[in-house]
């Protein structure tokens, strides 16, 4: 991953601006951001480790431990409250065997919390492997629960 | 035949793209255009024929066979006659839904950079008088005047000038930004290559939030389109990372820089010393948007539609728990009342609207007694509400507002950025006091501000027990006191407006809160 480091801002540019999109980069790449990249991501753009670490940890988006195989984003926010949304969090962790903001232990699926995806007519609202679903009952639960188990 | 599919996130998430498939195999020339932003009809198809363009919704791949031989019974006619369209004000909005939203000739088919040619064809400070002479406020919640705001940064001194669109729509209930994004990404790269014009900026950057990953696509890809149209104008996409706060334009800009995007203090403004210490101008997607409008069709058109001080339109979305919901855009002064009862038809359960939260998870819930307010940005905070982005978020009875202040609380703890106390620790305080007060209401149903000593952490509080005095009342004044520091005592909106949700439903459904009856009176 160090090569790859090297490469993007080779390619990129390596001035302070970059950190955030080659953060993004790293972790579209390995799935996370591994603690043992960040000296080689810091000395690249010039930052202290200080500084990378603080933004990987700021952010809710950047992991540093790898993620499930199927990560299932739902929405926690008022819209979707509004539209019974509790309830399909306490179903969703129960029928996935996982507890919100948790990878489940076999690695098969993460369920992790989001505020709002701009479906707030539609709700409740969720993103299975970055494609949104709507309306989500117990029903499309189940659909979601079999597509993640495979 | 040509037939119309929305590719709007809202509507993929419906299941647009089995639906667009379908007539793809059935050999039909399918556009996918942004969604005209009724969601109760969606996934929504229109069919070019002889009498215009005629929708069917919400449709399924399997009902495909039946409207192309015109045996559909859910035919709705021309799409812009139903009622929810008819009654609108499209200034900003206008090609959602119509066009191709990534085909220039489409753009300029119609009336796309328009605008863009009446500001080239103008002095910078003609442009900005234009923007004054429209009462465009800025759409992103504060409602500063957009053409003052550009004033002061084509008067700056600067070696660089930047263009800064915050794209972070991160309030529940809101997502006019994303579909404009989605729907016309063109019109926003107008508005901005005007703004560089205006002030003299030869960068501009959008900061799109990564939970519309459909809007980040489209707009790089739009901006590819187009990068020969706006040069010298250079524009760039920076995705975010899952930080509200990131919404806040101080915040924004530091994680542009690579910082962690934790807000400054003001003065200096932005618009001083912006991104990279440089005059930066940052607005709304929407302020952007509604900025070719402004310098085609003339500022006086722009300003004739409107309420007071807040001219021209907004684009309101309905959302939550209501059975029409979608963008509604319309001209300022609308009543409350009118856009949650007539076009939102109520709620989607049926069951009567307890509550409606206006401008996102920092504004305050109003009760159906106040739904006669005017929808204006003065009104608004007259009654200890923002209209902030313009969502309206609908409950039904069975909500517990005491939840929803709590709720309220612990988003502004998950989502501080920790840089100023009020907000970092008087959110996590929040959580705290409202724990102690569901937990007393749920102890005693009766209400009448029983104590709440049974419900305790006694790890955190066995140490001086004496000291806290658990009554309802002493309860919720603390908590009112806590909302004023953090109202007064806060660097940003985060901290600062968290008491608009919190105490408006204290005022407004102390009910929820255990209070007794004499209790509800003085708060009403």
């Amino acid at each position: 991953m160090e090569d790859f480091v090297t490469e993007w801002t080779a390619r990129h540019g390596a001035t302070r601006d970059r950190l955030l999109p080659l953060l993004h980069a790293v972790q579209a790449e390995a799935g996370h951001i591994d603690d043992a990249l960040v000296p080689a991501i810091a000395k690249a753009l010039n930052l202290s480790r200080a500084d990378v670490h603080g933004v990987v940890t700021f952010y809710h988006d950047f992991r540093r431990a790898a993620p499930g195989r199927h990560v299932v984003k739902l929405c926690r926010a008022e819209s979707c409250q509004a539209r019974g949304g509790a309830a399909i969090e306490r179903t969703a962790a129960q029928r996935l065997g996982v507890a919100m903001g948790e990878t489940r232990g076999d690695g098969q699926v993460a369920l992790e919390p989001v505020y709002c995806l701009g479906l707030c007519a539609i709700g409740p609202n969720a993103l299975v492997d970055g494609r949104p679903v709507a309306r989500i009952d117990a029903a499309a639960l189940e659909r979601i629960a079999l597509e993640v188990a495979a | 035949m040509r037939v119309f599919v929305s590719r709007d996130m809202a509507s993929v998430a419906l299941g647009a793209d089995d639906v667009a498939r379908a007539f793809v195999d059935a050999g039909c020339n399918v556009v996918r255009t942004g969604s005209r932003g009724l969601f109760s009809i969606e996934p929504l198809v229109e069919v070019e024929t002889d009498e215009g363009r005629i929708g069917f919704g919400p449709v399924g791949p399997g009902d495909v066979a039946a409207i192309l031989d015109g045996t559909h019974a859910a035919r709705l006619g021309r799409v812009e006659a139903l009622p929810f369209f008819a009654s609108q004000q499209r200034f900003t909005f206008a090609r959602c839904g119509i066009t191709d939203p990534l085909s220039l000739a489409d753009y300029a088919a119609h009336g796309g950079w328009q605008g863009l040619a009446a500001a080239r064809a103008q002095s910078p400070q003609a442009v900005i008088d234009a923007v004054k002479a429209s009462g465009l406020r800025g759409r992103g919640g504060a409602g500063f005047p957009t053409g003052i705001k550009w004033q002061t940064v084509l008067d700056a001194p600067g070696a660089e000038k930047y263009i800064v669109c915050n794209a972070d729509e991160g309030d529940s209930g809101t997502f006019a930004d994303r579909m404009l994004m989605e729907g016309d990404p063109f019109c926003l790269i107008e508005g901005m290559a005007i703004a560089a014009h205006a002030v003299g900026a030869g960068h501009g950057y959008i900061y799109i939030r990564s939970e519309y990953p459909y809007c980040i696509t489209t707009m790089r890809a739009a901006i590819d389109a187009s990068a020969h149209l706006v040069a010298p104008f250079v524009l760039e996409v920076r995705e975010g990372a899952g930080a509200y706060v990131c919404g806040e334009e101080t915040a924004l800009l530091d994680s542009i820089e690579g910082k962690r995007g934790q807000v400054r203090a003001k003065p200096p403004l932005p618009a001083l010393q912006g991104l990279f210490g440089q005059p930066t101008v940052i607005n709304n997607v929407l302020s952007l948007a509604a900025v070719p409008f402004v310098l085609a069709q003339g500022a006086d058109a722009y300003a004739a539609v409107g309420f007071g001080k807040s001219r021209g339109t907004m684009p309101v979305q309905l959302a939550g728990n209501v059975k029409h919901g979608g963008l509604y855009e319309i001209g300022f002064g609308i009543t409350l009342g009118e856009l949650v009862n007539d076009i939102g038809g109520g709620t989607a359960s049926g069951r009567p609207v307890r509550a409606v939260q206006v401008g996102g998870p920092l504004g305050a819930y109003f009760p159906p007694s106040m739904f006669h307010l005017p929808f204006d940005y003065e009104a608004f905070t007259a009654a200890g509400g923002l209209i902030g982005h313009a969502g309206i978020t609908l409950f039904d009875d069975s909500v517990d507002m005491a939840h929803m202040a709590r709720f309220a609380m612990e988003f502004c703890a998950v989502e501080s950025c920790g840089k100023c106390t009020p907000c970092r620790i008087g959110s996590t305080r929040g959580v705290e006091i409202m724990d102690r007060i569901i937990g007393a209401r749920d102890a005693a149903p009766s209400g009448a501000g029983g104590a709440v000593g049974g419900y305790l952490d006694k790890a955190l509080y066995s140490r001086s027990p004496a000291r806290i005095d658990t009554s309802l009342d002493a309860q919720t004044a603390l908590l009112r006191d806590l909302a004023d520091t953090m109202k007064y005592g806060s660097l940003c909106a985060l901290g600062g407006f968290t008491p608009y949700p919190v105490l408006s439903a204290l005022d407004h459904f102390p009910e929820d809160f255990g209070a007794s009856a004499p209790l509800k009176e003085a708060a009403e």
